[in-house]
């Protein structure tokens, strides 16, 4: 056997260079992958984010003009950053709070839970296009049906999508229909919380609350930790619903050369993801949309550290 | 809730006792069930309402009616032979299922050498993957157009959304290696004793083994290029017969401007293959999105 010459140093070196060569032969699509879709494009934004370009010219050297026009000149950046910001404050907080009060309310169904979580999870199923279209529709202040119903409840009646103030809120609506990726994984989470402990606790004669409060949650704190930071990633690369939604209530979808305005209505759904697309391919100034691409890198990877920080276990065996 | 029945009690206490335990499991059990239903209504009913409006005669669709006075399921033809709507629909099929393949056939590798491969720099490899699956597309886009417009001329294709897809997805490396983590290496040893190499180890034991977290990859990648609308949208908007269905939506919105009924059968359109697909694989479907949270 081949495992028994490994004592000779000639053996053992050509056993390492062989596993070596496997572990590259097996990594290799995602090593030329990385080097291609990641460390290539990455540094080339770092260079463009210094030149002059409208990616049809030769690009010249420009540079911190390019920075300092996006923190200082730029009227959309602040506005942006503190979309992103509420976004990511509120949508995050609601749909983790939405998708636990969901999860814990799935396991306490006895008749007809596989009905139940189907129902629940369909919505997070909706490509994000159909349902952000299928939310114009349903709040449509005009014709929609949510505001129907809230006048027949003599509610009043908000212009959802249509008003600056209300736009953030819809989609945090929109945000909280799809929630059922957060219940399932609460729902496992729920379930391998160990019974004794509801025993004991009971004994010690807690309440509903009191069991939820000093049981569940010690239990599942890993697992809210994780949705937080995924849900903070994700919606720092908040795009499409945003987009489509403005696109939808303005009425201009484009195509007849009308200029959609991003984050209709008065850049109350401007994030920092479109800032890249506008900047890049609308305004051509690829230098400022390579900059804000930057500033989006840096706040995704100090999110990234730390979920990997806080979630090791993402990278243990 | 249950008694302990290790607690001696008197006989007149303990009926009293289990008749309040009745009274309060049924009390409970109305509740919880109010609950879901309430619950239930909040995510069904947007579907209903879209529903009913897909079916509606354009006059309808512009009142704030719900009911439909008559049933038009002519509407779904019409979405259907719009022109443009079956080639988006043919171009999200090619996107979606040669990217699910590709992405599974260059993933499953990578995987299985983060899983079972001990290597130096094992850990900072596992920390790219997981860096590159939280990394937002837009942060690289701009170099990448410039390689596909401007070195490539292949912008206005699909090739820019297909192509990447055979270099090894992070969320799929991530998720297949989080299931192969579970497969014991007592099998792989023992392939390996009767002479199996590692290509024909990872065919022929780990490729039957991993059967459910392939599923759930390839679910997952498949509804990912089918929602796909930023990579569409960068790639393929200057020519329209490069659409994807999740991209030209909007715009069948924009070509019949006030055409609430149509945009609706469209949007339903656009959600059911999804949605079928769901009924079909939901067991490996809710596998893969609870290994992605739990076993983390």
């Amino acid at each position: 056997m081949a495992l028994l010459d490994t004592s000779r140093p000639a053996a053992l070196r050509r056993k390492r260079r062989r596993e070596t060569g496997r572990t590259l032969a097996f990594l290799s699509p995602w090593l030329i992958g990385f080097g291609l879709f990641f460390a290539y494009p990455l540094i080339s934004t770092v260079y463009f984010s210094f030149m002059k370009y409208d990616g049809f010219t030769a690009p010249t050297f420009n540079g911190l003009k390019n920075w300092t026009y996006l923190f200082q000149h730029y009227p959309f950046f602040w506005q942006g950053l503190r979309n992103t910001l509420w976004l990511v404050v509120v949508m995050v907080t609601l749909r983790v709070a939405f998708g636990l009060g969901v999860g814990v309310l799935i396991t306490k169904v006895k008749t007809g839970a596989g009905l139940f979580r189907t129902a629940f999870y369909l919505p997070y199923l909706a490509p994000p296009v159909a349902a952000t279209m299928a939310f114009a529709f349903l709040l449509n202040p005009g014709t929609g049906p949510v505001n129907h119903l809230l006048g027949e409840l003599g509610l009043p009646q908000p212009g959802w999508f249509t008003d600056p103030d209300w736009s953030k809120p819809a989609l945090t609506l929109l945000a909280m229909w799809g929630v059922g990726d957060l219940m399932v994984i609460f729902m496992a989470a729920l379930l391998d919380v160990p019974k004794e402990q509801y025993e004991a606790a009971e004994l010690d004669g807690a309440g509903p609350w009191q069991r939820f409060r000093f049981v569940t949650l010690p239990n599942i704190t890993p697992i809210v930790l994780f949705a937080v930071v995924t849900g903070v990633i994700q919606t720092m690369q908040y795009y499409t619903q945003a987009i489509v939604a403005g696109k939808v209530a303005s009425g201009v979808i484009g195509g007849s050369g009308q200029q959609f305005e991003p984050g209709y209505p008065h850049g109350s759904t401007w994030t920092l993801p479109q800032m890249v697309y506008n900047l890049g391919f609308q305004r051509f100034d690829t230098g400022t949309a390579c900059a804000a691409a930057l500033v989006l890198f840096a706040i995704s990877t100090a999110f990234t550290a730390l979920l990997l920080r806080r979630g090791a276990g993402l990278v243990e065996d | 809730m249950t008694l302990n029945p290790a607690l001696p009690l008197p006989a007149a206490a303990r009926t009293a006792a289990a008749r309040t335990a009745r009274r309060r499991a049924a009390l409970e059990w109305v509740a919880v069930h109010s609950l879901a239903i309430a619950a239930a209504l909040f995510f069904l009913l947007p579907f209903v309402f879209v529903l009913l409006t897909s079916v509606m005669s354009d006059r309808q669709a512009l009142t704030s009616e719900l009911w439909p006075t008559s049933w038009h399921w002519g509407n779904y033809a019409q979405v259907w032979r719009t022109p443009g709507f079956l080639t988006w629909w043919r171009n999200s099929l090619l996107y979606a299922g040669l990217g699910t393949l590709l992405t599974v056939v260059s993933s499953l590798p990578v995987a299985y050498a983060l899983a079972k491969f001990r290597f130096r720099g094992r850990r900072l490899a596992l920390m790219a993957v997981v860096s590159m699956m939280m990394l937002p597309p837009q942060v690289t886009v701009i170099p990448m157009y410039l390689f596909w417009a401007k070195q490539l001329h292949l912008t206005g294709s699909l090739w820019p959304l297909v192509v990447p897809m055979a270099f090894g997805d992070a969320f799929s490396i991530f998720l297949l290696r989080q299931f192969l983590l579970t497969v014991p290496n007592e099998y792989l040893e023992a392939a390996r004793i009767d002479g199996c190499g590692d290509v024909r180890t990872l065919l022929r034991v780990v490729l039957p083994m991993a059967r459910p977290a392939i599923a759930a990859v390839a679910l997952f990648q498949f509804f990912y290029c089918w929602n796909d609308y930023f990579g569409p949208q960068i790639y393929a908007s200057e020519n329209p017969g490069a659409w994807t269905l999740s991209y030209g939506l909007e715009s069948f919105k924009g070509a019949h401007h006030t055409d609430w009924n149509l945009t609706m059968a469209a949007t339903l359109l656009v959600m059911a293959p999804v949605i079928i697909l769901f009924f079909f694989a939901q067991k490996a479907f809710i596998e893969g999105v609870t290994l992605t949270g739990v076993k983390g």
